[in-house]
This record gives C-alpha cells, structure tokens and sequence, in this order.
C-alpha cells in the first residue's frame, strides 16, 4: 500500500505500490527492468529506455554518500508540528539518490557532505495505521522489526 | 524563421495588490503596451496568457482575461511552466507570429497570489518538487534551493556572505524601480540578523510573492518595420528542460537546462556571453542568481561567488544582471515574472531606463527559470 510511504502522501497510487510493503518489512527496493536490466531509485515501473512495462524489485543495501542537506524552518502545510526539520540527499552506493530526514543517530553538527550514512527503513509509531518511511543514520545501524 | 520584433511594453506595479482582480491587473500592464505601441487593439488577432492557475480561485483565466480587455472573438490561451509561465507565453507568441498563423499578438503575464495563505502557498511551491519520493518529507521551494547552495558552497567554497550580495545588489537597484515590490537598500548585516527559512537561507536570501502583470506587443518583422516607435527583436528563443526530481540531477551546483537553453539561444543568435551588456535572470534566491552567471558563461564554472564580490554584475562591471533589482526586490508574481524581464531589456535596449540604464546597451538577455530548473526559458535581445 503505497499511501503507507511518508507521513504526508500526494501520491497513493502507483504501479510501484509494493515498495512501501517491502520496506516495512526492512527492505530497501529499487526497480530493475526485466527486458533490459536498467535499474532505477527511485523505483520506476516503466523504462524510458527500451520502453518496457515489466519490472522487477531488487534490494539495495542502503549505503550512502550525502550530497546536500538543509534545515527546513519554515514548513509546509501537514508539517508545522515536526518543524524544524533536516533533510539531506545521498547519492546510494547501488546506483541512485533519495531525499529523506536524518535520524536521531545523527548529531546535527556532525552533518557533512560527503559523509558516510546509511539508509534505515523506519516506521512512524505515533500513526495508527501503518506508515512507513526511511531515515539517514550512522554507518552500521540496522533496522530491527517492531 | 521569419524575424519577430516587440513593439510594445507595459508594466504594472508588482506588490501586495488587495485593490485588484487578476484580470484588472492585466489590462494594467496591457493598457500601457498599447499606448506604447501606437496600436489599434483590433488589430491585435490573439492573446496568450502566462500564468500558473493553482494560485487563482477563478478556473481558466485566458477566458476572463479576454473578456476583460475587450478582445473577444479573437483567440486566447495559456501557458503554465511554473515560474517561467510568462516566457513560454511569449515564445508561445513568437512561434504563432513566426509561422504566419499570428501577425500581431499581446502576451501578457499575470499572476495574483495573494489570493492563498502563506502556509498553502509554501506547500503548493514545496509540490514543484517530486511529490511521490521527495514531498512527503516536507520539502519547500526555498529548501531545494538550499540544497543547491549548500552544495556550491561545498565544491567550490562560495561564502554566505557572497550570496548575500546578490540580494544587497538587487535591493540597491530594487530601490531606483518604482513598480518593485521593495524599494529600498539593505545591508549584510541587517540580511544576516534576518530569520531562518532553510539553511543557509534567511530571509532575505528569498524573493517574495507577489502580485502584478506585465505585457509585451510582438508583431511579425512586416508590420514591425512599420511601427510607430522603437523596435526591439526576439533573436535568440530557447527552452530547456531538466528532470522534474532533484534525484536525478547530474549534480546540485547548476541548472542543466540554463546551460542547454542559453547555448541554443547564443548560437541562434550569433552572440556569445561577452556580447551580452545587461541581462536579467531569474533570482528567486540568491544562490540561483550566482548559478546562473555561471549556467549563462557570464564567468567560469564555481567562479559565480568571485563575480558577485568583485561587483561584476553592477553597472560598470563586465556584465550588469538585475538592474531593476530582480525578483528579489521587485516581487516574483510566478507567471508575470518572464514577462517582466522581457519589457526590462527591452526598456534598457530601447535606452529608457532612466537611472538604472547600461549605458550603449544594444544586445541583451533573458534567462527565466521554472521550479527548480525544470524548465529554463532564454531569449537574446536586440535593438534596431
Ligand atoms: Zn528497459
């Protein structure tokens, strides 16, 4: 259930929709072409390159680089009460980027570009019905199941 | 393509404008191009507009707009590519005069924000980023921008205070603009005292929203040659595109798109960056600004901090940017904004500038930036 990913959802339909499942069952997914074997994160269902429709997911390990980040102090709205907030993108040592909040493994003045993370899939505790999402945390720390 | 030339500028005032409906905005900007002109408005044979129709209460604008100037039944439409709705309006407008359907067009560029809330406004602009993977972490526009500037800063040692002096640069021009949204000078330090909005962004790294219109005449290169005043021509007409989601960026320290858009654009018309003498580009932060010196070849790559510092883009240095003091000073009315940088040039290239003119200015340049560098539009100006 796609509407799952993220504490504020824009976009509950999706042909990727199994990605969510998977990571609230610890797994990180990226999406593999089955005609010509192009990988993409984020997960794409169709290929822009030979056009296929058919895919496949493959885990990725969630090591990662950080490229950018910034401290968010003036948010949008369905985020008023989690700001102020950090996000970074990291470039994924498996192939593509993702954006997403740093967790509490990380102190905020050890944030540095190219710094090594790991990406954790993680879940929201306070919200009933299940959402997941993944946070950016210290090399090593692992995702254990609730 | 045949030649296609602006004879014909109009600009509204840009701010907080709860006196007027979007429409009344637009006759503003579009009473003044027709005056400027000297034109009958029958002959005017199409309209399009610029615009981003989320921010409006009132669905299909073109129609309203239309009705409201007095042009029906002659045809009207619209262009939406975030913030550069107002330059694809006017290269919407070129391609019609430029195939023979069109031989006199009034593009104009609207956009009353005010109408939303600020926190909508912030989430609506956060959505210009890709809503599946990166919205739901609660990005915001500003916050896009941080990320490239934290990156620049990161590679090629940009200072805080470099950015800064694009914004103390523009509200410097801003202040000599009467329709700009701000119309006095700042200092660092008052831009450094300001508060946080997205690291390293205070506020007075962002530009405002606001509302207002602006509105160029473009006729066919037959009926220019005939104009009553001064002609400006649309030589150089690019647009570029760049993946919607930051995530697949070839890197966060410049925009693909200006860089494909201006080189398209400098090649048709047969200029380079040294020929430019005054540009306008979009500064809807400051770090976009120091990006696009680079992205347009106004200095080399990571060198954009420098050239802000040496006051390079000042009248006097090697190539004048914002001299009527940007979006960040006068107000960015999303789809207004391309528009208003064309009437800009051409007012600077027709040397009606007043105190803020570049002095034998007869080549210049438009560089229009949609979202976060999706889409870039790049127009080089020339003057009879
Ligand atoms: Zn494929």
């Amino acid at each position: 259930m796609f509407k799952w990913f993220g504490k504020v959802n824009f976009s509950p339909y999706t042909k990727v929709t199994d990605f969510a499942d998977h990571l609230k069952d610890g797994h990180l997914m990226a999406s593999k072409c089955k005609q010509c074997g192009q990988e993409s994160f984020p997960p794409k269902a169709d290929c822009s390159k030979c056009l296929s429709g058919e895919f496949e997911f493959t885990e990725y390990d969630g090591q990662a680089t950080l490229l950018s980040f910034t401290k968010i102090h003036a948010a949008p709205t369905g985020f008023e009460d989690t700001v102020p907030y950090t996000v970074g993108v990291v470039d994924l040592k498996d192939g593509g980027r993702l954006l997403a909040w740093f967790g509490e493994s990380i102190a905020e003045s050890d944030i540095k570009i190219g710094m090594d993370l790991q990406v954790v899939p993680q879940i929201f505790e306070e919200i009933k019905d299940i959402k997941v999402y993944y946070s950016l945390e210290k090399p090593g720390t692992t995702w254990s199941k609730v | 393509m045949a030649r296609v030339g602006i004879i014909g500028i109009g600009h509204g005032e840009f701010g907080r404008r709860s006196d007027a409906t979007v429409q009344e905005l637009a006759f503003e900007a579009y009473r003044e191009a027709i005056h400027d002109a000297q034109v009958d408005p029958a002959d005017i044979d199409g309209t399009v507009i610029g615009s981003v129709p989320e921010y409006h209460k009132q669905r299909s604008l073109p129609g309203v707009v239309q009705e409201y100037l007095g042009l029906n039944p002659k045809p009207t439409w619209l262009t939406e590519v975030a913030c550069a709705s107002g330059s694809a309006a006017i290269r919407t407008a070129w391609m019609g005069i430029g195939s023979g359907a069109h031989k006199m067009m009034a593009v104009i560029g609207c956009q009353k924000m005010t109408e939303l809330a600020t926190p909508e406004i912030l989430a609506l602009m956060g959505r210009v980023g890709e809503v599946q993977w990166e919205s739901v972490f609660g990005t915001t526009f500003p916050a896009y921008y941080a990320l490239f500037a934290q990156s620049h800063m990161h590679e090629f040692g940009t200072k805080r205070e470099q950015l800064l002096q694009v914004a103390v640069k523009n509200h410097y021009y801003g202040a000599r603009n009467p329709n700009a949204l701000f119309q006095k000078e700042i200092t660092i330090e008052k831009a450094l005292a300001s508060d946080p909005v997205s690291d390293p962004f205070q506020v007075y790294d962002c530009c405002a929203n606001a509302d207002g219109a602006a509105c160029v005449i473009l006729a066919s290169e037959e009926i220019a040659k005939k104009a009553k005043g001064p002609v400006v021509w649309l030589d150089g007409m690019a647009c570029s595109t760049a993946s919607m989601s930051v995530l697949r960026r070839p890197n966060l320290t410049g925009l693909p798109s200006a860089e494909e858009a201006s080189r398209i654009a400098y090649e048709m018309a047969g200029v380079g960056p040294k020929d430019i003498k005054v540009a306008e580009v979009h500064d809807c932060f400051t770090i976009a600004e120091i990006m696009a010196y680079e992205d347009l070849g106004f200095c080399e790559r990571g060198a954009g901090g420098k050239f802000i510092e040496e006051k390079q883009s000042y009248i006097g240095g090697s190539t004048p940017v914002n001299v009527d003091g940007g979006l960040k000073s006068k107000g960015h009315p999303i789809g207004a904004t391309g528009v208003s940088m064309t009437v800009e040039i051409a007012k600077q290239l027709r040397g009606e500038a007043g105190e803020r003119q570049v002095p034998d200015a007869d080549v210049g340049l438009t560089h229009n930036v949609g979202g976060i560098g999706q889409y870039c539009f790049v127009q080089v100006l020339r003057r009879d």
